[in-house]
């Protein structure tokens, strides 16, 4: 069974931007990048479970909105205090317009 | 504004483990959800954007500033001429510092991460807080803004301790207490509180910036002695004292007089409309309710948040003499009554306060 998961539409994304998606009970990030490749993350901060997709993408890294922790979004990686922990990073592709995500 | 009183537990406990700590966490108060005005996306990204353009220029020029006031301070030391120079190194030192500590400590001042990372080792140098310390307590002031037990930062505790204010304006106290913890942290000690808020990983580099620091100290006394002059200590570490007047004038207006243990910045910050003086040195963070509901937006996009969302907001106090008229009363019948406090009044235009996110706290039983 494949665990492709539809979460939006290309167009849904603006470019250096991030876009909540909700599933089965879990949140995620959904990521374009200035260079137009999409990218997905858990959908909460690891610092204190903030909304990520209402923070700010610029160039490849997602800013927290309440303590501006940032992460790499496109490894997961935390870059800068107040984070710590790395973020959970998802595959992503483009089919047909639509952004799918691989959801392990 | 509406002066009201509350049924907290009394005398309050602000220890970081202490009764009141606990008791936030149980309440829920602890990292809990706040209000929010609602902003749309596309308007929010606007305000968020990052420039090094605006922050650049201000730091030139404040750069260029702290130089001219040495060099004056220095030229005319001996003689009278000295002292206007050295008011303005004075408040750009132990003043100006607060404000550049801070925006560059959210990491929003610059675009690019090192220029943030420049300004806020210096400064935090020259306001003499930890720069690992500091960063991980206001990130707490953040998430617990006056949240009794939780939050590490509240500058005025109830009851007030008057002279202890009257005291900072000559950053007396303040200064005190930064020396023994950087001698504390420099002997390799992380208190019990310190611990609540800074992870096991940084703690070693607040220990490693506090023995730089008070190596630099050391050298400063020892070229004063070598020296026989006041002068080395008059550019650095004095100007902590005889300069923090400015940001102890601005920093207790942020949140004195009004309530604790609420979650809507609208309750217990205030926005005060200031001389461009004043918000050069302030760098913008007059707007702090703003601020507090948005930590993102830069300090120079703070005046653009402000007339986006005023609509839901109290109405600005309207100058710092303002502020200061209804702080101090407040602060007065506070020393009766540590419940005491003063709510702000929203518009006609505004969501209301959720009374309901309050029912374990002071302001349910004190609002109405």
């Amino acid at each position: 069974m494949s665990d492709w998961v539809e979460a939006c539409a290309a167009g849904d994304i603006d470019e250096e931007d991030v876009m909540r998606f909700d599933h089965a009970g879990r949140t995620f990030a959904i990521y374009r990048s200035p260079d137009d490749e999409y990218f997905a993350t858990d959908g909460l901060c690891t610092h204190e479970k903030v909304h990520l997709a209402d923070g700010l993408v610029m160039d490849d890294i997602i800013e927290c909105p309440k303590h501006n922790g940032r992460f790499n979004y496109k490894t997961g990686d935390a870059r800068g205090a107040p984070v710590c922990v790395n973020l959970k990073t998802y595959p992503v592709k483009v089919d047909a317009g639509k952004i799918l995500i691989r959801i392990g | 504004m509406t002066a009201i009183t509350s049924s907290a537990a009394s005398p309050r406990d602000y220890s970081l483990t202490g009764r009141d700590a606990r008791l936030a966490i149980e309440n829920g108060l602890a990292a809990a959800e706040w209000y929010h005005t609602d902003i749309p996306r596309k308007q929010m990204k606007e305000l968020m954007q990052r420039s090094d353009q605006p922050a650049i220029r201000d730091t030139i020029i404040w750069l260029a500033a702290f130089v001219v006031s040495a060099a004056g301070g220095i030229w005319f030391w001996g003689s009278w001429w000295c002292v206007p120079f050295f008011f303005v190194y004075g408040t750009l030192y132990g003043s100006s510092t607060d404000s550049r500590w801070h925006e560059c400590g959210h990491g929003t001042a610059f675009r690019t991460q090192w220029m943030n990372d420049a300004v806020y080792q210096l400064a935090c140098f020259m306001i003499m807080r930890n720069p690992v310390t500091w960063r991980w307590s206001h990130t707490r002031h953040h998430t617990d803004t006056i949240i009794v037990g939780r939050d590490p930062e509240i500058a005025v505790m109830r009851p007030p301790d008057l002279l202890r204010a009257v005291l900072n304006f000559f950053g007396i106290l303040d200064a005190w207490h930064a020396m023994v913890d950087m001698v504390r942290n420099a002997a390799g000690v992380i208190s019990a509180a310190e611990k609540t808020f800074i992870p096991e990983p940084e703690q070693p580099k607040a220990i490693r910036v506090a023995r730089i620091w008070l190596a630099i100290y050391l050298a400063t006394i020892a070229l004063a002695l070598y020296l026989h002059s006041w002068l080395p200590l008059m550019l650095i570490g004095l100007p902590r004292l005889y300069g923090a007047w400015h940001h102890v004038m601005t920093g207790l207006l942020q949140h004195g007089g009004l309530a604790d243990n609420v979650i809507d910045h609208r309750l217990n910050s205030r926005t005060v409309l200031m001389n461009p003086i004043s918000r050069f040195i302030y760098w913008n963070m007059n707007y702090h309710v703003e601020h507090h509901m948005f930590p993102m937006v830069p300090y120079h996009a703070l005046p653009k948040l402000h007339e986006m969302i005023k609509h839901d907001l109290p109405a600005p106090t309207p100058s710092i003499l303002a502020g200061y008229r209804e702080m101090i009363p407040a602060f007065l019948r506070q020393l009766r009554n540590e419940d005491y406090f003063l709510k702000r009044a929203l518009p006609p235009t505004a969501k209301p306060y959720r009374e309901e996110l309050h029912n374990d706290n002071p302001v349910a039983a004190a609002a109405e």
